[in-house]
Formats: structure tokens, sequence, C-alpha cells
């Protein structure tokens, strides 16, 4: 069968209307998410830390190098490592190194269990498998994903601090008093939307394509591939619109 | 009892199964007999509704299960156990925990009972003290004893077996055999069984369909497969020409 976008997005919004459904038995599902929020959360912290570390150091030297001798004052660079990081860098780069690593596992995940028939064997228990397998999922990942972004951010600021002080780019004085000037909370809420948004996108994307994966193997790589991209893609576009729709 | 009316079901433009309509008795071992790809999973699927037929009407019972609401199926399904062709455990799981799944998930027994009962059933398909190992670690014959022990744990009133005694020897595959047929006549469950193994067919043939082409070519119990002349039953159940040899032999003198 050749399913074209409309069918896919139609097929989607049935899968979110019996995923959301009422849990059979609330502590299996209490269980299944603790045990999730822990394969997202402790599995990616290293990760999601070392990117964020990087990206936070090279922005500063990066600014640094573009400030050149110019009039803007030193302290600058800490304002604006704080606020690309926290707008954008933050939840954007997470969330894409969580679509590949994460999102793919839940693909690979789901499209096993459906092709060794494992989903089957519970609908025919009587589970409601769409809710059972991906609801902690979903719930999982709005407690986690937000929680790794805004450490994300601080591991970034931190970057910053580390790429530019100790090399004397900066005195910790002036780096400080960058991340202190001008703060607007409202960007803490923003990074804090698209968290949301985008952990919501990537769980239910990748389990989408997981939990209809037909065939073998060489299909299961396909789907777990695909949840990387059209996650990606996904987060790519809401990133564009929230920044869109939040600073109108 | 399940009752099937003209069920036709066409995968694209192709007909897998064209009009059959037969019967499956309580506390009877029903088997689907018929050659691989003859359409016996999907008829087992369609039964249990994990595809829906193109037409025709399913009946356990009286409720008709092609016209329930997904709430409604799902009260039937915990009626309703099935062991699969590749026993589908769940590999991160023990065994204990693969058979104490359904009882996890729709009972309020506290641990000690649902243990109780975990071990009663692992004791009946003769695996007491497996409880830890992991589905890798055992045979295919114990694997498909943890999924009759699994799909027996909530007490269901129908059983489905698709091709329980595949891959395995026929003494392993004999044991199966009648432990199901045992859980069958003790719980009075009606029990549907996919084979196309001959050694099923004439000991635990209660009541026999064969299908052949998406049709339903002969009806009937193991006792009168011999007495039959349905050429299509006789070109399966003696498939070898050694065994068409020997059961010649048997009629000419007598002893069938
Ligand atoms: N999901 C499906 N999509 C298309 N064709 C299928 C599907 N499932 C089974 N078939 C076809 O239906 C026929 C019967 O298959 P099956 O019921 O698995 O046979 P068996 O009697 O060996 O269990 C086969 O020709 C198979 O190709
Ligand atoms: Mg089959």
């Amino acid at each position: 069968m050749n399913f074209n976008f409309l069918q896919h997005f139609g097929r989607y919004i049935l899968f979110m209307r019996t995923v959301f459904s009422r849990p059979e038995k609330l502590s299996m599902y209490y269980k299944e998410t603790m045990r999730q929020m822990n394969d997202i959360g402790i599995g990616s912290l290293t990760i999601v830390v070392l990117i964020s570390l990087s990206i936070g150091a090279v922005t500063a030297v990066q600014f640094a190098y573009q400030l050149g001798s110019s009039l803007v004052p030193r302290y600058y660079i800490g304002y604006v490592v704080r606020d690309i990081t926290i707008i954008e860098l933050a939840p954007m780069l997470t969330c894409l190194v969580l679509a590949g690593k994460v999102g793919s596992n839940m693909a690979a995940e789901i499209g096993g269990m459906r092709q060794k028939e494992h989903i089957d064997a519970m609908e025919i228990m009587g589970v409601n498998t769409a809710a059972y397998l991906i609801l902690p999922k979903i719930i999982a990942a709005l407690f986690v994903i937000p929680m790794l972004v805004s450490i994300s951010a601080f591991v970034g600021i931190l970057g910053g601090y580390l790429s530019s002080v100790p090399t004397g780019l900066m005195t910790g004085e002036e780096y400080i008093l960058g991340i202190r000037s001008f703060f607007d909370p409202y960007n803490i809420f923003m990074m804090f939307v698209k968290g949301t948004v985008f952990a919501f996108v990537l769980t239910t994307v990748s389990c989408y394509q997981g939990y209809f994966v037909k065939g073998g193997s060489i299909e299961l790589g396909q789907a777990s591939t695909r949840a990387v991209v059209y996650s990606d893609i996904l987060i790519l576009l809401f990133d564009y619109l929230i920044a869109v729709v939040l600073t109108m | 009892m399940i009752r099937i009316e003209n069920i036709r079901k066409s995968f694209d433009e192709v007909e897998v199964l064209k009009g059959i309509s037969t019967t499956f008795h309580k506390g009877k071992t029903n088997l689907i007999i018929g050659r691989s790809g003859a359409g016996k999973t999907v008829l087992l699927k369609l039964l249990v509704g994990l595809l829906t037929p193109t037409s025709g009407n399913i009946w356990y019972g009286d409720v008709n299960f092609c016209n329930l609401s997904k709430e409604e199926v799902r009260a039937i399904r915990m009626e309703v156990g099935m062991l699969f062709q590749g026993s589908a455990l769940f590999d991160s799981m023990t065994v204990e925990e693969n058979i104490r799944f359904p009882l996890d998930m729709f009972t309020n027994r506290t641990a000690k009972e649902k243990l109780d009962r975990v071990n009663y059933c692992l004791d009946r398909v003769a695996l007491n003290g497996s409880n830890d190992k992991y589905p890798s670690e055992v045979s295919g014959g114990m694997q498909k004893r943890v999924g009759i022990a699994r799909s027996i744990v909530l007490e269901p009133k129908y059983l489905f077996c698709d091709e329980p005694n595949s891959g395995l020897d026929p003494k392993t595959s004999i044991v199966i055999d009648e432990l199901i047929r045992s859980i069958t006549v003790e719980h009075q469950i009606t029990t549907v069984i996919n084979t196309h193994d001959m050694n099923s067919v004439m000991e635990i043939g209660d009541n026999i369909a064969l299908l052949y082409n998406g049709e339903l070519a002969w009806e009937g119990n193991k006792n009168e497969v011999f007495e039959s002349d349905n050429d299509l039953l006789q070109d399966f159940i003696f498939a070898s020409p050694f065994l068409k040899r020997l059961r010649n032999a048997a009629v000419k003198n007598g002893s069938i």
C-alpha cells in the first residue's frame, strides 16, 4: 500500500485518540512510565551535557571573534550566550539529538514488538496496546525532555564561561555581569514551550513509525530512520512556528 | 461455541478465504488443517479480531463479534487465550513475569495470589521451577508450554493455537497436543487449533476442517478421516508415498 501524507496524518490522529484513552491499570502504566523516564533521562544525560558544553563554548569564542576590537562591551558575550542557548540552541539541539537517540530507539523497540507478534499477543489479552506502550513514553518524555533542555541551557552557559574566562577573553566578573544583564523570564517560558512541543513530536512520531511497521529487519531499520528524519523535520518546522507565534 | 458464516477475506485483489462456514464446539479440540498458505493463520486472526473479514459473520455464542465496538471486543478478549506460532513471549521478561502479565494488567489480586496462580499454570504445563528463566534460555518446546501457561492464566473460555507443534520433534508435539486437549476438556474450553501435522489430526481431531485454496474442502472427525473418499483429504493426510502404501496395506488387511 502506498500511503500519502494525508493518509498518514489521518492515521496518526486516530492513533493518538487510541493512545489517550483510560488506562486499564494505573499501577502498570506508572511502572512503565518510571522505566521510560529512567531510559530517556539518565540514558541521554551524557550526550546532552557534552553537546551543550561545546555549543556554549563555541558560541562564546565565535562571538568574541566577531566583536573583535569594536566598542561593544565584552560582557555582552555572556548576555548573548545566555539568550541564544535558552531561546534556541538548548531546546532545538537537545531535541534533535534526542530524536536521533531516543526516537530511533522507541521506533525500533515498538517495531520489534510488532514484528515478533508481542503487540498482537497483548491485544488478544485485551490490552489497549497503543495506550499501554505509547502513553507512558509520551508522559515520561514530557517530564524528562524539558528537564534535559534546562540542563542543556545551564551547561551551555557554563561552557561559555569555561571557554572565555580561563583563556583570558574576559574576566569572570564580566561574564557573570553579562549573564545577569537584560534578563527576560519570558525566554525561559519559550524554552519550556519548545522543549515540551518537541518532546511530544519526537515521541509520537517515532512511536507511530514503530507501531505500524510491517515486514522484517530491513523495514524495521527504515522505520527507525524515518522516525529520526520526520521528527527532525517537524522539530525544525515547529521551532520556526513557535518562534513566530511567541514573539508576535 | 463459535460459529462462522460465509467468511470471506481478501488482501488487495487476492481472495484468501472464499466463503467459509463452520462451527467450533465447546470442550472439544477443533482443528483447522491445510497446507502452508491455505489461509489457516488468516482464519484464526479473523476469529480473534486481529483482522476483519471482507464479509461474513463470526458468532461467539449469541454475540456477533463483527458488530462490536472496540471496548466490547476487549471484553470478549478477556475470555480468549491465544498461543502464537512463534510463542510471542515478551523477551525482556522472565517466564514468571510473562505468565503474570495478564494478572498484573487485569486483576487486583495480591502478589501471593498471583504467584500461586502462576505456579499452578506452570505446574499444569510441567514447568515448575522455571520461574526465573528468560524465554531465550529455554527450548522451543518449553517456550510453547510457557505460551500455553500464559494463555490459560485468566481461565479463558476460548483458546486459539496457531501451529502449536511447528518446529517441534514428534514426541514433544504429542506432549503439547495432549496438554492442550486435557486443558480443553478439563475447563470445557472452545479450542481452535491450526495445524498441518498429521499426528495431531489423528490424536486430537475431535472436529476437523480442511482448508484448500481458501475453501472448506472437508469436515469431520478423526474417525471419519479413514472412511472418507475425499481426495484432497487423503492427499493431505497421507502425503508421502510411504504413508499411502501403509494406508492401502492397512485397508486391505482390514486393520482400520
Ligand atoms: N497481511 C497479509 N497481506 C497480504 N497477504 C496475506 C497476509 N496474510 C496472509 N496473506 C496471504 O494469505 C495466504 C494464506 O496465508 P496464511 O493464512 O498465513 O497461511 P497458513 O495456512 O500457512 O497459515 C498466503 O498466500 C499469504 O500470502
Ligand atoms: Mg500459518
